[in-house]
């Protein structure tokens, strides 16, 4: 096996489309995020609002429902926790 | 363009208005709270948009609103619906445009045009989920299910708006009313990406013209 397995590039992509939605960002930029980019508490433009935006459109997209208590600091402190997350939920 | 209505609660609300008496003449909802905040902009320049292909257009401040002097904890849908079918009355309204949880309140009466409409819950979600990350961060977790309970009993704030317990009763079952004919623009009819998601207001003068004529299209 080499790289990715389809599904796992098809969440990264809806993904970084997404957050390219919500934050408004160009998407050269949102392409070079890697694993360890900084989401939450790295952008200024995460707020608490932000992220409710941010959890509801993944839900939307990615056909995924999040609870309330799994949403913490450390799944959307990097772009690679936060991708980890939703491939775990869409994996089940 | 500064326009104002009559009240159902007594006294007056303002609007916004292109008012060059012609045949179309479109009330226009506009999104619920962050959203309202977030597509301020968009909203008054698909106003103008609409000025530009010939239809009147009234954008009126919903109770508790912007300039209005009412408290918005004493407002529920039942009474944002009372205030547009005021206002469709007063400014004569032939048809009414909603934008996104603009279409819990459109009047029955006139043909409808919805634009990216949702569902109370999940402006009622959207906001809760806000304040329990919120209140997680700040180390005072709160749970989405005792918040909603407690909003149904007292009321809450949330995202800074004052809810009374029947807005938040009335968001929990609300779905985009009806009308006398009804049609629905989706995000993707106008392209690009909802201006509603993003984290600041913006503006997108592409979105705000291809949106007033498919309004257009529609009332022809």
């Amino acid at each position: 096996m080499h790289g990715h397995s389809a599904m796992t590039n098809q969440t990264d992509h809806t993904l970084r489309a997404v957050v390219q939605d919500v934050l408004g960002l160009p998407a050269e930029r949102v392409a070079a995020f890697t694993a360890t980019t900084g989401l939450f508490g790295h952008l200024p433009e995460l707020d608490s609002m932000a992220v409710a935006g941010l959890l509801t459109e993944i839900e939307d997209r990615l056909h995924i429902v999040i609870e309330d208590d799994e949403v913490d600091g450390e799944m959307l402190e990097t772009y690679g926790a936060l991708l980890a997350f939703v491939e775990s939920k869409r994996g089940r | 363009m500064i326009a104002g209505y009559p009240s159902p609660a007594g006294g007056k609300e303002y609007a916004v208005g292109f008012d060059r008496r012609r045949a179309h003449r479109v009330l226009v909802l506009p999104a619920l709270f962050d959203e309202a905040n977030k597509l301020r902009h968009f909203t008054i320049e698909v106003l103008r948009a609409l000025d530009v292909v010939g239809i009147d257009g009234f954008l009126p401040d919903l109770p508790g609103c912007n300039e209005s002097l009412a408290a918005l904890e004493g407002q529920s849908l039942a009474s944002w619906l009372l205030a547009a079918e005021a206002a469709a009355h007063h400014f004569g309204a032939t048809a009414a445009v909603s934008i996104r949880g603009g279409a819990l309140c459109l009047p029955p009466m006139l043909p409808v045009i919805r634009y990216a409409p949702v569902i109370g819950a999940s402006v009622l979600r959207g906001l809760l989920r806000a304040r329990v990350i919120a209140s997680k961060e700040s180390g005072r977790p709160e749970s989405s299910e005792r918040l909603a309970s407690q909003g149904r009993r007292d009321g809450l704030e949330l995202a800074g708006y004052h809810l009374g317990p029947q807005m938040i009763a009335d968001l929990e079952t609300a779905e985009p009313a009806g009308g006398a004919s009804i049609t629905e623009i989706t995000q993707s009819d106008v392209g690009g990406p909802g201006l509603w998601l993003r984290v600041e207001p913006d503006h997108n003068p592409a979105q705000a013209a291809r949106l007033a004529s498919l309004i257009g299209a529609a009332l022809a």
